[in-house]
């Protein structure tokens, strides 16, 4: 029986000629990202040795700048760590801060065909890039880094073949809210996603996609390989030899399903959870809200902000809303500024923040009170996620997000006149 | 090397399908000190419960247990004295921080009907069992690979590393 593409590079880094579901694996780790949470003194212990010093990035994201003594107590731990050990992958405060995953995309350091770990659930964004990219927990962490391997399971594939062409303002957070409706959670499983839809997805698109594969609690969310993608990444890496690995044309998956990009519609999925919890947001208007957020490793593109800025240029953020709006790279924020983006977003009111988790995590820079509500474009809704257990968040895209800040309460992005 | 393989008994505390990181372990406590982190499991959905458990208890939960996010969770679970979590599925991250952090877990499915909270269960790493005290029945878990089943039995994967020398406890 042919393999999938995860069950490829799984097999191929663990230097197998084949794997099947239910194998544990042990993977040789091409690409180890450490960020400020590993740090903090409950996760972190002393380093040692560190196997292969050229694999590891690392990166200061959650809480950057330092939002509290813990925080710049972490940052300074990893300065000392990447000075003990020569680490030239490192992003701290400045022209290179960013968000992990964003970061990853950017830079280009996911190969296709290779396996890439990090301590953040979000890892799994990688993927896009053809990559065996998961998130992990730290010790997993100080393993791989020590080690310079992991172990996996293998989970059984289910492939999403993508057709047809989205209609904005749908977008993928759209997409991936509607797989998140249809067909619940993927625990224990991977997804593969594939399809001729593929060449009009940009990678800022396809990459919002694989990010919110964690909200389905998939082990692996991969693409397969198309030109896009691979020039893309040998654009980031001039001279660099990677093996992308294609699914069998007899993979075995668990189940294979269309999803048809021309019937998606602006979805909000309802407060506290992901899963089987959203419906279109022409049926949710009206429903005020106090704070809207644009942001985090799924939607703090230059797409995103893009899109931002077409809704939000020449209109106000409504009076009672705080639009907060957080670039996921200060070089995403840059580029958004030569392109004029940044100037329209504020000057409809927005806060423009530096590149962080920031609120998306609840961490810093809008915390929400009790009996507040929330419209994110970011990943994760849980009861508390963005401060008091008792506020509300919504999830949508960015295009629903401006356009409820604009309104006050939710909004079809559809129904902002043009 | 020989494993031990322990056997639980403790009372039942039931949960429902997809508990998620936040709701154990909230954002706001993720720069707190281990200690600290105890004082807020579930302070969300099931305020005040941390002072009724007693060391040894244990979870029952349906699918998809600890969905969210890398936090250590499963270390705070370790922590208040949950003995061991039993689940109809258990999320694949939560599932290595379990290992990696030391705490005994095991999916089982079908666990979920089969208890009500305050039952007595008794959980087998032997045979990966588990048995309803109160009603006698029994169910079996799938099975644990021995060498996670030592990690997650010898505290995690922490001390591992340090017997090899490859960390030592954090000098900051
Ligand atoms: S942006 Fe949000 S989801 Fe992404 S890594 Fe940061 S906190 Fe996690």
């Amino acid at each position: 029986m042919g393999m999938t593409a995860i069950e490829k590079i799984l097999a191929k880094n663990s230097n197998q000629a084949s794997v099947k579901p239910g194998d544990l694996v042990v993977v040789e780790v091409g690409t180890a990202i450490l960020y400020d949470n590993n740090l903090i003194p409950a996760n972190w212990r002393n380093i040692l040795k560190v196997k292969h010093p050229d694999r590891v990035v690392m990166v200061f994201d959650h809480r950057v700048p330092a939002k509290d003594i813990m925080s710049a107590q972490a940052h300074s731990t990893g300065r000392k760590f990447v000075k003990k050990f020569g680490i030239k992958r490192f992003h701290d405060v400045g022209a290179e801060q960013g968000i992990s995953h964003v970061l990853v995309a950017d830079h280009g350091y996911a190969l296709p065909g290779t396996v890439l770990v990090c301590g953040d659930s979000h890892t799994c964004s990688a993927g896009v890039f053809n990559c065996a990219a998961r998130g992990t927990g730290s010790p997993d962490m100080l393993y791989a880094v020590t080690k310079g391997e992991t172990w996996f399971k293998v989970g059984e594939t289910v492939r999403y073949d993508l057709i047809n062409n989205l209609s904005a303002p749908a977008s993928t957070k759209d997409v991936i809210l509607h797989i998140a409706n249809v067909y619940g959670d993927h625990a224990t499983m991977n997804i593969e996603f594939g399809g001729p839809a593929l060449p009009n997805l940009s990678m800022n698109a396809r990459r919002t996609i694989t990010t919110m594969s964690a909200e389905l609690s998939a082990e692996f969310a991969t693409f397969e390989p198309d030109p896009v993608m691979l020039e893309y990444v040998r654009g980031k890496n001039p001279g660099v030899e990677f093996e992308e690995q294609y699914p069998d044309p007899n993979a075995n998956y668990h189940r294979r399903n269309t999803i048809d990009l021309a019937g998606i519609e602006p979805l909000v999925a309802l407060p506290d959870a992901v899963l089987n919890n959203s419906r279109p947001a022409a049926e949710l208007e009206g429903e005020r809200i106090d704070q809207a957020f644009i942001g985090s490793c799924a939607n703090g593109t230059l797409d995103d902000l893009a899109v931002a800025s077409d809704m939000l240029g020449g209109r106000t953020v409504s009076k009672h809303v705080r639009l907060i709006v957080t670039p996921g790279s200060q070089s995403i924020y840059r580029q958004a500024l030569k392109a004029g983006y940044i100037e329209k977003i504020m000057d409809a009111g927005a806060v423009v923040t530096n590149a962080t988790c920031g609120a998306c995590g609840g961490g810093h820079l809008g915390i929400l009170s009790a009996g507040e509500t929330c419209i994110t474009a970011s990943t994760r809704n849980f009861k508390g996620r963005m401060g008091d257990p008792d506020s509300r968040v919504f999830m949508a895209s960015p295009a629903t997000v401006a356009a409820s800040a604009i309104r006050g309460s939710i909004t079809d992005p559809r129904n902002i006149g043009n | 090397m020989t494993m031990e393989r322990p056997i639980l008994n403790g009372q039942v505390w039931k949960f429902p399908e997809n508990i998620n990181t936040d709701l154990i372990l909230p954002g706001r406590a993720q720069y707190f000190s281990e200690e600290e982190q105890k004082e807020v499991v579930f302070e969300a959905n099931r305020p005040g419960w941390i002072r009724e458990i007693r060391q040894g208890d244990i979870i029952v939960a349906g699918r998809n247990f600890g969905m969210g996010s890398s936090r250590p969770a499963a270390r705070s679970l370790r922590n208040i004295g949950i003995g061991c979590l039993v689940a109809d599925s258990i999320n694949g991250l939560f599932f290595r921080n379990c290992v990696n952090w030391g705490f005994l877990a095991l999916e089982c499915p079908g666990v979920s009907n089969t208890f009500n909270e305050g039952d007595q269960a008794a959980v087998s790493f032997e045979d990966f069992s588990i048995t309803n005290k109160m009603s006698g029945e029994v169910l079996s878990a799938n099975a644990i690979p021995d060498s996670l089943l030592l990690t997650m039995n010898a505290g995690g994967v922490l001390p591992v590393l340090e017997a090899e020398g490859l960390i030592s406890e954090a000098q900051v």
